[in-house]
């Protein structure tokens, strides 16, 4: 009874009203992507006055200025140092932080509980505490303006968040598996290794599109431990822009913002499902 | 069975008791050898560690200890830290432009954060309802979420936000002479706090996955007994979903403490007019990197780290009278 009675009351006058709100947040939500793409395509000087959305004649000069480069560099340049640091991020992460969390949800070791506490407080811990220290450390090996202080992080476990993530999820394979895997003489490497990382698969992509993303998008990093233009990544790319000519290339610098969101841009459409699952999934065990 | 993870006393990884539907079902003879660790699993457990063990060492705890010994010392990198006692802290205190830094930190959180939480409730709610489409405008407001964080983002807000652009513009529309925010003291905030909650997209799937266990025969029940819409959101959903109310409370307010690339481009690397913007990290940003005051700038991370630590034992205390979990007691 209760149940038609629901069935019915969707049918309702509430579906127009529903997709009315959603369509609304839709607006809201990518006016700013939108705007973007249009104000890319029209001369500098119309960009902040001209309300219109797109252009009524769209140019591509904002995108042919880009191949000049940003002060001699070209963009490539930016490009292909972001995504050295980005996927080297991603292969530090997926096999670093595996491998803790395997300890954590498959090994009986003493003190493991401790560190298990000890982990989910760094997760709360902020950064700013230990940029000062960090810094002084890189700067006596000597090893700013190289990409290893951006990088060592990732192969040494330090992202709390994926640790988490990855626990959850290997506490919710069955447990009889790797029991399993284990008198069938296994040992731990071997079950890690050809049991639980291939069931993982889904803890193990979420992970890493996001530290894709992440590594991506990271400003204060490449501010702190880049001081080379020839090193610089894409936010600090975008950055020399902003320096260089605040007002008079507005086309230019949209167009390089669009085209720095496209690798973003492009992972979440592949792979949103995933993303949105994994984000769902880390708040709640259930 | 929604139950957060991170809470003291929480469930240890592994431990099996306290799982709900597991408890004793493989008790025996074995419970109690696997109990004691043997010799082997040890080795096993730390060398599978042995990444984390290192980074921790050499990335957090070594660091932070360093950070405690830095801030009670002046040094700028290049001569050895001199031993000034307390003093980077009184003169914290008494600097009119930490005082403001701390002023639009806590502005930026105490607004931002509550904003943001409930366009994110308010949009899970209404996509928590069964409707053709439904995924796509998931993914759709998801991904701000994503786009949000880079300096991308913060120029297009800039550009959105400034004199005789699209905001302006419509609030001249609406009867409002404001001017843009970005050159305004008074509203640059603002643009600030609209770009966090424009990134709504990350706690509202929390929220989704929170409101989607929520047993229907609850709110059947209430609409017997009469109960309106605002009633049933009072009593039951919010009740509910504490736990992940919780969750993205906590990790919302760490997050906003930290706020830094966003306030640096928004303001083109300067924290704003009349430091409008000066949130607390750029303040930190440019003592220790730009003034080379590295002491001062980790008092401030000390500082920093005991608030966000307070603010955190206070939410974790506060979570008995309002945070209801579904086996009881906890």
């Amino acid at each position: 009874m209760s149940l038609r009675y629901a069935a019915v009351r969707r049918r309702g006058p509430g579906a127009l009203a529903w997709h009315l709100g959603a369509l609304v947040v839709l607006a809201v939500v990518l006016y700013p992507v939108v705007w973007t793409i249009g104000a890319s395509f029209k001369p500098s000087a119309d960009i902040i006055g001209a309300l219109d959305l797109f252009p009524a004649d769209p140019i591509g000069d904002n995108y042919t200025r880009l191949t000049e480069g940003i002060a001699d560099i070209p963009i490539s340049t930016f490009f292909l140092n972001s995504a050295y640091i980005a996927v080297g991020s991603v292969v530090g992460v997926v096999l670093s932080c595996s491998l803790t969390a395997y300890a954590f949800a498959k090994v009986r070791f003493a003190g493991r509980n401790i560190m298990f506490a000890v982990m989910i407080g760094t997760l709360l811990l902020p950064y700013h505490v230990l940029i000062i220290p960090q810094y002084v450390l890189f700067q006596k090996l000597e090893l700013i303006n190289t990409f290893t202080p951006l990088l060592i992080g990732k192969y040494l476990a330090t992202d709390a968040f994926f640790v988490f993530l990855m626990v959850q999820f290997m506490r919710g394979l069955p447990k009889e598996l790797d029991e399993a895997a284990r008198l069938d003489g296994c040992g731990h490497l071997r079950t890690y290794w050809s049991i639980v990382m291939p069931l993982c698969r889904p803890a193990l992509v979420t992970s890493a599109i996001f530290t894709f993303i992440n590594a991506w998008n990271d400003f204060m990093g490449p501010l702190l431990y880049l001081n080379e233009p020839d090193k610089y990544t894409v936010s600090m790319g975008l950055k020399m822009f902003i320096d260089q000519d605040a007002v008079a290339d507005y086309g230019g610098m949209i167009a390089m913002s669009l085209v720095a969101l496209l690798p973003v841009l492009a992972f979440f459409v592949a792979f949103q499902r995933y993303l949105i699952d994994g984000m769902a999934t880390s708040g709640l065990k259930g | 069975m929604t139950h957060i993870q991170i809470s003291p006393g929480a469930v240890a990884p592994g431990d099996d008791r306290s799982v709900p539907g597991r408890s004793g079902s493989q008790d025996g003879p074995p419970a109690n050898a696997a109990k004691r660790p043997g010799r082997g699993e040890n080795l096993a457990g730390y060398l599978f560690m042995s990444p984390w063990i290192a980074g921790f060492l050499f990335l957090i705890a070594g660091p932070m200890v360093f950070s405690l010994y830095l801030s009670f010392t002046e040094y700028n990198l290049f001569e050895a830290p001199r031993w000034i006692g307390l003093q980077n802290f009184s003169d914290m205190f008494a600097d009119p432009r930490w005082r403001q830094s701390v002023e639009v930190t806590s502005w930026y959180v105490l607004i931002g954060t509550p904003v943001k939480l409930a366009a994110a409730l308010a949009v899970a709610m209404l996509l928590a309802q069964k409707r053709w489409g439904q995924s796509f405008y998931r993914a759709a407001f998801y991904a701000p979420s994503l786009i949000g964080a880079s300096v991308s983002a913060a120029i297009v807000w800039r550009a959105l936000f400034s004199d005789d652009a699209i905001v302006d513009r419509t609030q001249k529309v609406l009867g409002f002479e404001v001017g843009g925010w970005i050159g305004d003291p008074e509203m640059i905030i603002y643009a600030l706090i609209a770009l966090t909650v424009w990134q709504f997209g990350a706690p509202m799937v929390i929220f989704l996955a929170g409101l989607k266990q929520v047993p229907q025969e609850l709110y059947e029940a209430a609409e017997m007994d009469g109960a309106g819409r605002w009633r049933k959101f009072f009593h039951i959903t919010l009740p509910m979903i504490s736990p992940v109310l919780f969750f993205n409370v906590l990790l919302e307010t760490i997050h906003s403490f930290q706020i830094f690339g966003s306030a640096y481009i928004v303001s083109n690397g300067s924290c704003g007019p009349a430091d409008a913007t000066l949130v607390y990290t750029c303040y930190l940003y440019e003592q220790g990197f730009v003034n080379s005051r590295m002491g001062f700038a980790s008092a401030m991370g000390w500082l920093l780290l005991v608030a966000v630590g307070l603010v955190t034992a206070v939410l974790f205390w506060s979570q008995k009278r309002w945070v209801h979990y579904e086996e009881g007691g906890r």
